[in-house]
């Protein structure tokens, strides 16, 4: 099975990208406490992508497709043409830090990293993709 | 999104969000928790039985307001989280870091032990 979304780089759009992940994967994910954690990690990953990679232009677009290549296994895929955010350069913030300089952010980085078995990136026909995998059941 | 549902009890300033809390609905959450402050409430409860879910945003928030509120000794706990976002808080390790109750009523205790 696979599914395709496509949405404008508008934070206000984010509801529309968890409703999607939500409706494709019931069947596929019964806990509805993991199906949130996959929720908020392609939330947390497209939000990072339309704030620093496209600075919330609507005009601009991104898309995310779900696979579920096996039983137990679901495949995330996010392209867009922006600059590449690789999450996996950017370092993750001490809680003690965060809270020293009352930043709003850093956190979902952390999260994804959490929730998600693997993170990674490739190009494929001029396009980035970031790469998201995780076993469940 | 979300909305947020703001009365008094019993002294403390109950704050009840309902809905979902994103990046783009977290700036509702930050000007209701600063209205309460700069009212010069130092109770504040927050209800999270109608929240649906919150991403980072919201809990950066949360996090936001730690210090300001040690230094104007200012007491925050919030109560009735459903599961699946409490385990967005445990995730991050903030139950830690903040003062979580699952009912109302521990809610009350804790926030009246702490403002002693």
């Amino acid at each position: 099975m696979s599914y395709r979304y496509k949405i404008g780089c508008s934070l206000e759009n984010l509801k529309g990208i968890r409703d999607f992940v939500r409706k494709s994967l019931k069947g596929h994910v019964v806990s509805e406490v993991e199906l949130n954690e996959i929720v908020l990690a392609l939330d947390e990953m497209c939000s990072n992508l339309m704030i620093h990679a496209h600075h919330c232009n609507p005009d601009h677009s991104l898309e995310l497709s779900i696979d579920v290549p096996q039983k137990d296994k679901l495949i995330f895929e996010i392209s867009d043409d922006g600059e590449m955010f690789d999450i996996n350069r950017f370092s993750e913030p001490e809680l003690g830090s965060l809270i020293q300089e009352k930043r709003k952010g850093g956190l979902g980085i952390r999260l994804v990293k959490s929730i998600m078995d693997e993170v990674e990136y490739l190009q494929r026909n001029g396009r980035n993709i970031c790469r998201l995998s995780k076993r469940v059941g | 999104m979300v909305q947020i549902r703001r009365l008094q009890e019993e002294g403390a300033e109950i704050l009840a969000v309902v809905g979902e809390i994103d990046a783009s609905s977290s700036i509702e959450l930050d000007l209701a928790i600063a209205k309460a402050v700069g009212e010069g409430v130092k109770r504040i409860l927050i209800d999270c039985s109608a929240l649906e879910y919150i991403s980072s945003a919201g809990l950066g928030v949360f996090m936001s307001y730690i210090e300001e509120f040690r230094d104007k000794n200012i007491h925050m706990v919030l109560f009735g989280m459903k599961e699946k976002v409490a385990n967005t808080f445990n995730i991050l390790g903030l139950a830690d870091l903040l003062h979580i109750r699952p009912s109302k009523q521990e809610a009350k205790k804790l926030i009246n032990e702490l403002s002693l």
